[in-house]
């Protein structure tokens, strides 16, 4: 009662700040513009889907189940799109995922401080290249390679194949760097434990190591699907254009991404068909994406080994 | 017991023969699996370099030795100006003295005006750099057999005039100035946009937020949108800022006559909601690895919240966050896809002046270079290629340099 009479203390006490909370609010809007960005993407492909889905001839089931994707003659089977986008994602997980988990495993139990000192940093350059650039290296040196290798007649000069393998170079960076991270963060006791009762470098690698840090390999795996599923660049400059339904790597073959990307490519004009069908497509994609990166979290989350 | 154990002793080594083997096959994939990672690096940049450089036929429509006796490059700008005004008709000369008098121009310029109008050379057939090294014996028989007129020459399609020359649809005579400015204004003003927002969201996270429902959504929110494939921002861009927000983002509200809103605007407003999720991540893990004991000595002393944060975290976390930055932004310099969709146009050759231009980047142009049949223009792309890896290269080791330069500060 006595301090706080005395009107020294008084000028002392603790004042409001205006400009503080006024601050801490701006800052608060710039956290919160992150998530009108989310809302944003789902209100517009939303919208754009919706109006996509009463147009006259479009049902879900349709959309869904349809085998022709040929919008010109009001055709809306997203099946030839969604396979192709399908089989360049299988075969670059074909080679992104053994060798980026190779690679990660050599990185981390088996390179000697000095090498994985060069060899790192080169594979990180790797995924630091943009992704047109991987589709120029697709269509003019892993193309002709492929047509040499299996005779020109059965290659078409757009294919799935050279789309998906170098799509698999491109993730392979990625794959290997959160793989390598997984199994650094295994400890050290472990393996020496497995050192200790006779094991070889392999065995400890593959039966200990892993095991220890597969919540993280898996985590690895999926994102990079997810990183697949929604790559345009490549697929749209080496897969072809025009939807096919087709399960031959060979062919020719459009995916969902590269559909958006050459239709949006030309000016086109608002509310058309095309329009509001690259909006549905997106939306089918943000949606397999956002899934794939959800299950990732969880299993990283969820499955992992926690060491004291 | 003796017999036993020796019979133990011969099995056991038997098998560690067998594992050490199987190790050792296995250790050798595993480093396999990394070199062919680096392998491919090798290939993809050899296969640029390859296709960047190398013989050209090339048939001129006026041969340079009619127009004088001495090669061009060492003539006076009178005689170049009077070369000029004697081939080509009256009128074409007057579009040209319109556009950008001939007395200004430097005779570099010159030369190029007297090839680019007078001798017009043109490209028949161009051959790779290896094919250009290995086999020049043919390459001089198939120009002889098949093109009589026109010459042999070698040519680097990365040179200083197709840095500075503006886009044509003309592979000989293309220059990429164009795209090079149309990409450093939209990184600049995606800078400006994304750079502030994401500092201020990552110190709110990392120093006002308390761990509510709130922050836990932006958290999760970050993270997911980081994942999203690159090409759904264009769609958002395409509908929010190219067409929503059309009045705004075409200039029409301060009165600047442009139909659309495919703008430079518009590609940095979408680029910035691109990188902002990276930049918010790097800038968080710098500032969360400023030591806590600074900001209790800073509080210690009377400082308030934001005298702290902005006197003490930020300047300490700021080598960390300009380095997420750079980082973030050569992502951007190489992104394609959503520039597609909001509506970068291949086919302008007049530089972006302002924030409401049409505009066009380099990886675009890449990417409408390499889906032409034509094999110049295969060329120019790995031409452009080249440029941009250039760029990246320099930003990410300005990067990497950043980062050592304070660490090695911190330490002393």
């Amino acid at each position: 009662m006595q301090i706080a009479k005395n009107p020294l203390l008084n000028k002392l006490r603790k004042k409001p700040r205006i400009g503080e909370n006024l601050i801490q609010a701006v800052l608060l809007i710039c956290g919160i513009i992150s998530v009108l960005t989310t809302i944003g993407i789902v209100f517009e492909l939303g919208k754009e889907s919706l109006l996509f889905f009463k147009m006259p001839g479009v049902t879900l089931k349709g959309f869904l189940t349809g085998t022709s994707w040929q919008p010109a003659i009001g055709e809306f089977g997203i099946l030839p799109l969604l396979t192709s986008t399908l089989i360049t994602t299988f075969f670059a997980m074909l080679i992104a995922l053994p060798l980026g988990l190779g690679a990660a495993i050599f990185l981390s139990e088996y390179a000697s401080p000095k090498a994985r000192k060069t060899l790192k940093p080169a594979l990180e350059v790797l995924a630091g290249i943009p992704t047109v650039v991987y589709g120029y290296f697709a269509l003019t040196v892993m193309t002709p390679f492929l047509r040499l290798l299996f005779g020109s007649d059965t290659v078409q000069i757009y294919n799935m194949l050279s789309a998906g393998l170098v799509m698999g170079i491109m993730i392979l960076p990625l794959v290997s760097s959160m793989s390598e991270d997984a199994l650094h963060a295994v400890p050290r006791s472990l393996r020496e434990a497995a050192f200790g009762l006779g094991a070889t470098h392999f065995e400890t690698a593959v039966k200990v190591v892993v095991p220890a840090a597969l919540s993280g390999i898996i985590a690895a795996f999926i994102i990079g699907i997810s990183r697949a599923v929604g790559e345009t660049m490549i697929v749209a400059i080496a897969a072809g254009s025009g939807s096919a339904f087709t399960f031959n790597p060979f062919k020719a073959a459009e995916t969902m991404t590269g559909y958006i990307a050459r239709i949006s490519g030309g000016d086109v004009a608002y509310d058309t068909p095309e329009y509001n069908s690259i909006f549905a497509i997106g939306m089918f994609l943000f949606l397999i994406t956002l899934t794939l990166n959800l299950v990732s979290r969880r299993i990283a989350a969820r499955f992992r080994e926690v060491y004291e | 017991m003796n017999k036993n154990n020796s019979v133990f002793k011969s099995q056991a080594q038997g098998n560690l023969k067998k594992r050490h083997r199987v190790s050792k096959i296995w250790r050798n994939s595993f480093f396999l699996s990394t070199t062919i990672g680096i392998f491919s690096l090798v290939i993809l940049l050899f296969s640029i370099i390859n296709q960047a450089f190398g013989y050209v036929i090339v048939e001129n429509k006026v041969d340079p030795a009619s127009l004088s006796s001495i090669p061009l490059k060492s003539l006076e700008r009178e005689e170049l100006i009077s070369i000029l005004q004697e081939n080509l008709s009256k009128n074409r000369f007057k579009t040209i003295q319109r556009d950008n008098p001939v007395e200004e121009l430097k005779r570099s310029e010159l030369v190029g005006l007297v090839t680019s109008e007078i001798i017009k050379p043109t490209t028949l057939k161009s051959y790779f750099l290896i094919p250009s090294l290995t086999n020049k014996a043919e390459i001089i028989r198939t120009q002889q057999d098949e093109f009589p007129n026109a010459v042999v020459q070698f040519r680097s399609w990365i040179s200083l005039s197709f840095l500075s020359d503006p886009l044509s649809t003309n592979p000989d005579t293309t220059g990429i100035r164009t795209a090079l400015i149309g990409s450093l204004w939209i990184i600049v003003v995606t800078v400006i946009i994304a750079f502030p927002i994401g500092i201020g969201a990552a110190i709110y996270l990392e120093e006002y937020s308390s761990n509510n429902w709130l922050s836990r959504i932006i958290k999760t929110n970050i993270d997911n949108l980081a994942g999203i494939p690159s090409i759904v921002y264009g769609l958002l861009g395409l509908a929010i800022f190219v067409r929503g927000l059309n009045l705004i983002t075409s200039g029409a509200f301060i009165g600047i006559d442009q139909s659309n809103g495919r703008t430079i605007l518009s590609a940095a407003l979408t680029m910035s909601l691109l990188i902002l999720p990276l930049i918010i991540i790097n800038a968080q893990e710098a500032i969360r690895a400023v030591p806590s004991s600074l900001r209790q000595a800073s509080y210690g002393l009377g400082a308030t919240r934001l005298q702290t944060i902005w006197y003490h975290v930020l300047p300490a976390a700021m080598p960390g966050i300009l380095t997420g930055t750079i980082l973030a932004v050569s992502r951007a310099i190489g992104e394609t896809a959503p520039l597609i969709l909001v509506g970068a146009s291949s086919f302008i050759n007049k530089d972006p002046s302002g924030l409401f231009s049409n505009f066009t980047v380099l990886p675009i142009q890449i990417y409408n270079w390499t889906t032409r049949p034509q094999a110049e223009f295969r060329n120019v792309a790995a031409a452009s290629i080249l440029v941009l890896l250039i760029v990246l290269l320099t930003l990410n080791t300005a990067a990497i340099l950043l980062r050592n330069h304070f660490s090695k500060n911190k330490a002393a």
